[in-house]
């Protein structure tokens, strides 16, 4: 259970990135994140992770105070909070199995790990979350050599390498075409469903909200506009979500 | 269209602008001596062309010299009786002056046959009574063997017969080298060297150095008043205690290195422990956290395995020492094998003391921080005490230390006196921190180590190489290693400060997403950071090296060694042709670094 109360996030300079944002996520489930671009879906899901601090608002996982808690504290949360990026931030010299591998670094004895040595055990599992999102003949490839689809894959693979309760997925599909976006959010549908592993996804195309998500967060100028399942947003909602002059297409 | 100008304040401003440029080139013209009369002369642009034609002509090769001497006997001045010159034997070569004989100073037709075409050389005059030989003029052979040269006779009268010589110069057998370029080519390899050494160690204190000089690394740490005191209050401290454990690891190496059983027991036992120690005291690793038990006990192995470790590099430089010394000794022309095993061993045997004291610095630093955020639980008023406390001491301590270090430069009269006023001044500043300061508020520590190793770097980076030099000459002597450490002090300071830029530009996506996975600040430098660095680091130590190169050659203006002693000596003989061989070489070697390092980046990106 993820509970986020009263989350405002105010950048320097005064941009009002979140305001006074509360909302809940049961474990297990598939909530999508949704809003214009600059209404505040990336900083929400960092705030969780805290790789960017709040102004001010708590959150809470499995009532453990994250927005509290010290930075080793913060670095044993992480490494159960699996993270997919837009841009997939892969190390582009670094092999795929490398990059998987960096998803222990929250695991493994920090001296071992400087100098690349990682359990025997990690390495197996790296190959097998490779197999798991097919591109396990790929591992010592360099990760730029790799096409967008599946450098995207990888940073999947680094994700579930974490072993996750949560994944926080910002724009996963937004650099992919739309036959490659469904094969991604389907990975993130298997690892919700298999797994169990709770999913927040930020989206932009309302087709993949209906076909992919439990539950619908929505986010306009930092500020929570609509809470509910799918079905729910009808136009009138679909206008306080997307500004009046938006056209609903498809 | 409101806030345009209107045109016409527009061209006069255009006009001044101008009319300032002419008047700033005007300025520039008269500040830099621009004396167009004197390139005009006649005089300095003979000095010119002589110089540059030196200047293309670099002594590299020679041949080996055929002198042949064809002789003409005259009488200066003429006898009342005249005088006929010997019939020549015109088989060879051979002289004819017309006339015969002449008083001193006049003016005569040198005439010479039958020499090898295209030959040159001087016309000499050989008075009667001297063994002096008067050059007259030079003689230019034509593709017949003849020339014709206008001299005037030398001021030698005398009543004998005297002699003028042709001297005819060719050059047998093949090129060789010379001597120039025997010792230009030992030169430009202690260049290379040099350069090389110089880089090298730079480079290897630059890296670790510019992460400290990079923003985007450094923007996020940041720490309470609390946690920063005490840091600071426990560096002292750890310099301390790594001083003294060092010195005692040695008096332990000495004592174990009076008997050969002793050192190889050690050699077994000691990495057994070390091997252990890590296998017990870092686990691969932990789902959970520990208790606070066994992360002590670990703490303790770990400071026992770091003694183990020093102890064993002790060991291994006098080792080296010795062992470099015996192969120095017996290996032959292989003997700076040996020497450099033991230089090695000595450099290490130098500088342990020195890491063990940081290191120990930086883990008590830590440590201190550590037991700041702890405290920093504790009720809030009692974090204030302890933190205005705390801030006072750390303060006073600080502007102590400062102050020791002017004192160290300047050697003040009082400085008792200056020292108690420079801790009370870092006491009070510590107070009204603690007082003003909200226990949770974090300080930008990052960011003060960011500011202070900028201006380290620039202050060292506007230090010309050239005084450096001139320093470690005073302190190790003349030659090529005073130049090295002169380099290698530049080459920290501007590495340190590209090798930052670097930094700060990567991708800030990959740390991101390490982060995310709960790595903590020295992993995500080691997997988000330095894959992203690796190409250019490598390109710019390569530039560094050619610089260093041609840095150099002003090093060893002022003692450094290398090639730049050399071209100094030779430009100060006026001994162009030789300068110009060391040039050449400086030129090869720099343009073969450019395509080597060229090849490199291909490999490396």
């Amino acid at each position: 259970m993820l509970k986020i109360k009263n989350l405002t996030k105010i950048y320097e300079g005064g941009v009002l990135a979140l305001d006074n944002v509360s909302f809940e996520v049961p474990k297990g489930q598939f909530l999508a994140i949704i809003g214009l671009s600059g209404s505040g879906k990336s900083t929400l899901l960092r705030c969780i992770n805290r790789l960017i601090e709040p102004t001010s608002g708590e959150i809470y996982w499995n009532d453990i105070n994250i927005t509290a808690a010290s930075d080793d504290e913060l670095r044993t949360i992480r490494r159960k909070i699996g993270m997919v990026f837009q841009h997939f931030n892969l190390v582009h010299r670094s092999s795929v199995l490398t990059n998987v591998l960096s998803g222990r670094l929250g695991y493994v004895n920090p001296a071992m790990s400087i100098f690349n040595r990682f359990p025997k055990s990690d390495i197996e599992n790296a190959y097998k979350q490779l197999e798991r999102v097919g591109i396990a003949d790929k591992a010592h490839s360099r990760a730029d050599e790799l096409s967008g689809g599946q450098q995207q894959r990888v940073g999947i693979a680094r994700a579930m390498i974490q072993n996750p309760e949560i994944i926080l997925a910002d724009e996963p599909v937004a650099s992919l075409d739309p036959v490659l976006a469904h094969s991604i959010m389907q990975y993130l549908e298997k690892i919700n469903q298999e797994d169990g592993v709770t999913v927040l996804c930020s989206l932009h195309f309302l087709d993949l909200v209906h076909r992919y998500a439990d539950r619908v967060v929505a986010l306009n100028e930092g500020k929570l506009m609509f809470e509910g399942p799918p079905d729910e947003i009808d136009d009138a909602k679909f206008k306080d979500i997307y500004g009046k002059d938006a056209e609903r297409v498809g | 269209m409101k806030n345009k100008k209107p045109n016409f304040m527009r061209s006069l401003g255009l006009g001044l602008g101008i009319l300032a440029a002419l008047v700033i080139y005007a300025y520039g013209f008269q500040v830099t001596k621009v004396n167009l009369a004197e390139t005009k002369s006649e005089r300095r642009q003979t000095q010119l062309v002589r110089i540059l034609r030196a200047l293309a002509k670099p002594e590299i090769f020679a041949y080996e010299r055929d002198e042949f001497t064809v002789s003409l006997p005259v009488m200066v001045p003429c006898p009342e009786s005249g005088f006929t010159p010997p019939e020549p034997d015109k088989s060879g070569p051979y002289l004819v002056m017309t006339p015969a004989c002449a008083d001193p100073r006049e003016r005569v037709i040198i005439e010479g046959f039958n020499f090898d075409p295209f030959s040159t050389g001087p016309i000499n005059f050989m008075p009667a009574d001297s063994d002096v030989s008067l050059q007259l003029g030079t003689m230019k052979v034509d593709q017949n063997g003849y020339f014709q040269a206008e001299i005037r006779l030398s001021n030698r009268p005398n009543d004998k017969v005297q002699e003028i010589h042709a001297i005819t110069r060719h050059n047998i057998g093949a090129p060789h080298l010379t001597r120039t370029a025997y010792d230009t080519w030992d030169k430009i390899i202690e260049t290379v060297f040099l350069a090389l050494l110089a880089t090298t160690f730079g480079t290897l204190l630059a890296i670790p150095l510019s992460f400290f000089a990079a923003r985007n690394l450094m923007k996020d740490i940041s720490s309470t008043l609390i946690s920063t005191s005490l840091s600071i209050l426990f560096i002292p401290v750890g310099v301390y205690i790594g001083i003294k454990a060092a010195y005692w690891a040695s008096v332990i190496s000495g004592f174990l290195t009076g008997n050969p059983l002793y050192i190889l027991a050690s050699f077994i036992v000691l990495p057994l422990l070390i091997w252990l120690g890590v296998r017990v005291a870092l686990p691969p690793q932990e789902h959970t956290r520990p208790p606070l038990r066994v992360r002590t006990l670990r703490t303790i192995i770990l400071i026992g395995v770091s003694f183990a470790f020093v102890l064993t590099l002790y060991l291994i430089s006098y080792l080296g020492l010795t062992a470099g010394g015996y192969l120095a000794g017996h290996m032959g022309s292989f003997g700076f094998l040996g020497s450099f095993l033991r230089d090695l061993s000595d450099i290490l045997n130098m500088i342990i003391t020195a890491l063990v004291a940081l290191a120990s610095a930086g883990v008590f630093s830590s440590l201190a921080g550590r037991l700041g955020i702890v405290l920093g639980r504790t009720p809030e008023a009692l974090i204030r005490i302890l933190q205005t406390v705390l801030a006072v001491v750390a303060g006073a301590l600080l502007f102590f230390l400062l102050m020791a270090i002017l004192n160290w430069f300047y050697e003040f009269r009082n400085y008792v006196a200056l020292h108690t006023y420079a801790a009370i001044i870092g006491g009070i500043a510590g107070l009204v921190l603690g007082l003003t300061v909200h226990p949770k508020a974090s300080l930008p520590t990052g960011m003060v180590i960011y500011y202070g190793s900028r201006t380290i770097f620039n202050a060292l980076r506007s230090i010309e190489p050239l005084v450096m030099a001139i320093v470690f000459v005073v302190w190790v002597g003349i030659g090529p290693f005073a130049g090295s450490m002169a380099l290698a002090l530049h080459t920290i300071a501007a590495l340190g400060k590209l090798y930052s830029e670097q930094v700060e530009s990567i991708q800030a996506g990959p740390i991101e997403a390490v982060q995310a996975t709960g790595a903590n600040r020295l992993q995500t430098i080691v997997y988000g950071v330095v894959p992203q660095i690796v190409p250019p680091y490598i390109s710019f130590t390569m530039y560094r090296w050619d610089i260093n190169v041609r840095m150099s050659t002003i090093i060893g203006f002022a003692g450094g060694g290398g090639i730049g002693f050399l071209l100094q000596q030779n430009i100060n003989l006026l001994n162009y042709r030789a300068a110009s061989a060391q040039m050449l070489a400086i030129a090869i070697v720099v343009a073969s670094m450019d395509y080597l390092s060229s090849k490199m980046r291909e490999k490396i990106v």
